[in-house]
């Protein structure tokens, strides 16, 4: 009876100092933000309730958008090798043939309309420092017009395996372009040099930045940078929550790679002591009978 | 030479050249122990486990392991954590491990505070455990640079900076101990070096010297009563095993030590597999970046106590800047454990709940510590580094009191 008396003093003591230091703090250190919105509610300049024709939309993507973009799902290659383009626009633009399946309807038809708006980077390209962003707006186009590019983009872009090959195709289309995932073997495709001067600062390599930041903050930071890192220069980049979901669980693959080993051993592991320990007390039992 | 007879089994064999009965008998069935002690004396028990834990995780990551600023933190988080086969394993052993090696340290010394287990003649014992609670400090923090991550760099950045505050040598000791003007690549190999050859030879030399410092005063027990270890001894021997107070180290006190270190690993496995945040900071995924400073720095859990006392002191008093009293502070924390059997000036040997005024002293003791460390995890800004302040202080009151409040409890108690 005494040892349990002492015991759940111990365990008093611990589990006070364990919460102060451990939740409690972390709580302090990394206050708890608005939660990530997937519908992109706060750009409205689209009406995107209007149902978008795709024929259409293949005739105004191929007049606007494969000047600069690739989309090698529709048949339209990259118009220059990476290295160039990155030195004409700063950074390679994205091949659209994931485009219509990762980003968000409602982002992606605003994107197109004003690109800085949807991205929150309005304190990196403004009129007043002179900056811009190095594609368009298309903001003279009618809101159908937008929503028939949308419809086609959606039409055509191919469906992903749940399974880590598929995920890491979301990655490389939401990511690859700017971050390395060394553990990956992925490089980004803009080269670094351009990276640097078009972000101001090397993107980190994401290898283990489920591990770093955690599933918890990747959440809320790729659905919006700004929150948690007022004035980054990473864009909002209005990925569905299913496309963040994959790109999170690539990166926990690729960076937590043992995660279902560990927990299934783990299991066997503590039963294992368990047992020790129940044979160790039939033990002492019968060795202490002795002596009491 | 003596003359040896044909040994009849391998037991007589060995025993002949190398006395292993007696020498069993010396070190384990007749090593006597108090019967009257409760779980807490399992602790040193569960620490040489620990040790043992430590020291055979380690030699597995250290054959993947590479001591190079370009190259330790991949060969931490990708070689050894993702392609060796159960590298993680031992890698979570091993940084679990050395976090709750403090836990059940703090216990045993705490326990030891407790039952007053360190005067009248357990000097020594103290002292070599103390010994201990150094090395093992001194292996903690070398052993967390290691990964090179952004925590590894920055923590041994602001602890080495500490000694940049010694007056006159400071600014040259700080280069001399990292090796460089910053923290690189110089600092990483020489502490790698500590971490795995100097420390663990000492620690393993210190828990020699421990264990025998134990012999010759005995253990002590849960009423802090003295008895005729012989007289107890013969009595058990002799078959009355229920009337003497003595137990033998093996099989009988070891017996329930192991039953406890069971109930222990339960507990451990479950941190190393499912709970290992704590011990593995997120922010050390983060590769070093000498240019980068995180937004928070703050060192292992069972540093936090003492990296409060020494940030508690952030203003300036009698003409003495706050950063020199924090390290006035910081320099009595870490010494003074040390002289405990010499500042508690009562002769009483009891546990702290039966000692009139100690059992005040101790529970304050604890619960300053453990303010200690939350605010040590905490930003020091606003209140925060007032209570900091507030708790360093007491802490500092609480051992020059000691001697005075301990003196007055033998005058209370007649010298009893
Ligand atoms: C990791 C290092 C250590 C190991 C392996 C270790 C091991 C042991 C063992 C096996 C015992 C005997 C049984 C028991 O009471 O647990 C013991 C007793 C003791 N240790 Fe340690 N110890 C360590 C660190 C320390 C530290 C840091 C202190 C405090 C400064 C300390 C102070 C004591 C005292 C005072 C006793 C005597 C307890 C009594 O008489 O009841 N030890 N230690």
């Amino acid at each position: 009876m005494k040892e349990f008396k002492i015991l759940a003093v111990i365990i008093a003591l611990v589990g006070i100092t364990y919460y102060g230091i451990e939740p409690y703090a972390h709580s302090v250190m990394h206050p708890a933000v608005a939660p990530a919105d997937f519908t992109f509610q706060d750009v409205k300049n689209v009406d995107t309730s209007l149902v978008g024709n795709e024929a259409n939309g293949k005739v105004l993507v191929e007049a606007n958008c494969i000047a600069c973009h690739a989309i090698e799902k529709a048949g339209h290659p990259a118009v220059m090798p990476n290295a160039d383009s990155a030195a004409s626009y700063g950074v390679v633009p994205p091949d659209l043939s994931h485009a219509g399946r990762i980003y968000d309807k409602n982002y992606l038809a605003n994107f197109i309309f004003d690109p800085v708006t949807a991205m929150h980077l309005q304190s990196k390209y403004n009129p007043e420092n002179g900056k811009a962003f190095p594609m368009p707006s298309y903001n003279w186009m009618s809101p159908q017009d937008i929503m028939d590019v949308v419809a086609y983009l959606q039409s055509i872009a191919p469906k992903v395996a749940d399974d880590k090959a598929g995920h890491k195709i979301t990655f490389e289309a939401a990511c690859g372009r700017c971050h390395n995932m060394q553990y990956a073997g992925i490089e980004a495709t803009t080269p670094v040099d351009n990276l640097k001067t078009y972000m101001g600062a090397t993107p980190p390599d994401l290898s283990q930045y489920i591990k770093s930041r955690g599933e918890h903050y990747l959440h809320s930071f790729i659905n919006d940078p700004q929150i948690l890192l007022k004035g980054t220069s990473m864009p909002r980049v209005g990925l569905t929550e299913k496309a963040q979901e994959e790109v999170i669980a690539y990166m926990e693959e690729v960076g937590d790679s043992k995660k279902a080993e560990r927990e299934s051993l783990g299991i066997w592991v503590m039963l294992y002591s368990a047992v020790f320990a129940l044979l160790a007390y039939l033990w002492k039992r019968k060795i202490w009978e002795e002596v009491h | 030479m003596a003359e040896f007879k044909k040994a009849d089994s391998m037991l007589e064999w060995f025993d002949q050249r190398l006395g292993v009965i007696n020498f069993a008998k010396v070190m384990m069935s007749e090593y006597w122990i108090p019967k009257n002690i409760n779980f807490l004396w399992a602790m040193g028990v569960l620490l040489t486990v620990l040790f043992t834990f430590l020291v055979v995780s380690g030699i597995f990551l250290l054959m993947y392991y590479k001591p190079d600023a370009n190259m330790a933190f991949d060969s931490v988080n990708y070689t050894i954590m993702q392609e060796v086969a159960y590298g993680w394993l031992f890698r979570h052993i091993h940084a679990v491990g050395a976090s709750v090696v403090f836990l059940i340290i703090y216990i045993h010394m705490f326990t030891g505070i407790y039952y007053g287990s360190y005067k009248k003649g357990r000097e020594m014992i103290w002292i070599s455990g103390m010994l201990l609670f150094m090395l093992f400090s001194a292996e903690g923090f070398s052993g967390y640079m290691l990964p090179w991550g952004q925590m590894s760099y920055w923590a041994a950045y602001v602890i080495t900076e500490i000694f940049g505050g010694i007056p006159f040598i400071g600014d040259e000791l700080v280069v001399w101990i990292r090796g460089n003007f910053y923290v690189a690549d110089a600092t990483l190999t020489r502490f790698f070096m500590l971490h795995v050859l100097l420390i663990p030879l000492a620690i393993i030399g210190a828990i020699v010297f421990h264990f025998y410092a134990l012999r010759f005063p005995h253990v002590n027990n849960e009423q802090g009563e003295f008895f005729d270890f012989d007289k107890e001894s013969e009595k058990y021997l002799a078959g009355d095993k229920k009337h003497s107070k003595v137990i033998p180290f093996w099989p009988v006190f070891l017996s329930k030590d192991i039953f406890v270190l069971g109930v222990f690993l339960i507990f451990f496995f479950y941190l190393v597999f499912f709970h290992y945040g704590f011990a593995m900071d997120p922010i050390n995924f983060d590769k070093a970046n000498g240019l980068k400073t995180p937004a928070h720095i703050y060192p292992e859990w069972y540093f936090l106590w003492s990296y409060e006392v020494l940030r508690g002191w952030f203003f300036e008093i009698a003409g003495i800047s706050g950063k020199d009293l924090g390290l006035m502070a910081f320099g009595f924390a870490n010494i003074i454990f040390l002289v405990l059997p010499w500042l508690d000036r009562s002769p009483m040997v009891k546990p702290a709940n039966q000692r009139p005024y100690f059992k005040y002293w101790f529970w304050l003791m604890i619960a300053d510590l453990m303010v200690l460390t939350e605010f040590g995890k905490l930003p020091p800004t606003g209140p925060n580094a007032w209570v900091g302040f507030g708790a360093s202080l007491v802490f500092l009151v609480l051992f020059i009191a000691l001697p005075f409040i301990t003196k007055a409890e033998a005058k209370k108690v007649k010298g009893k």
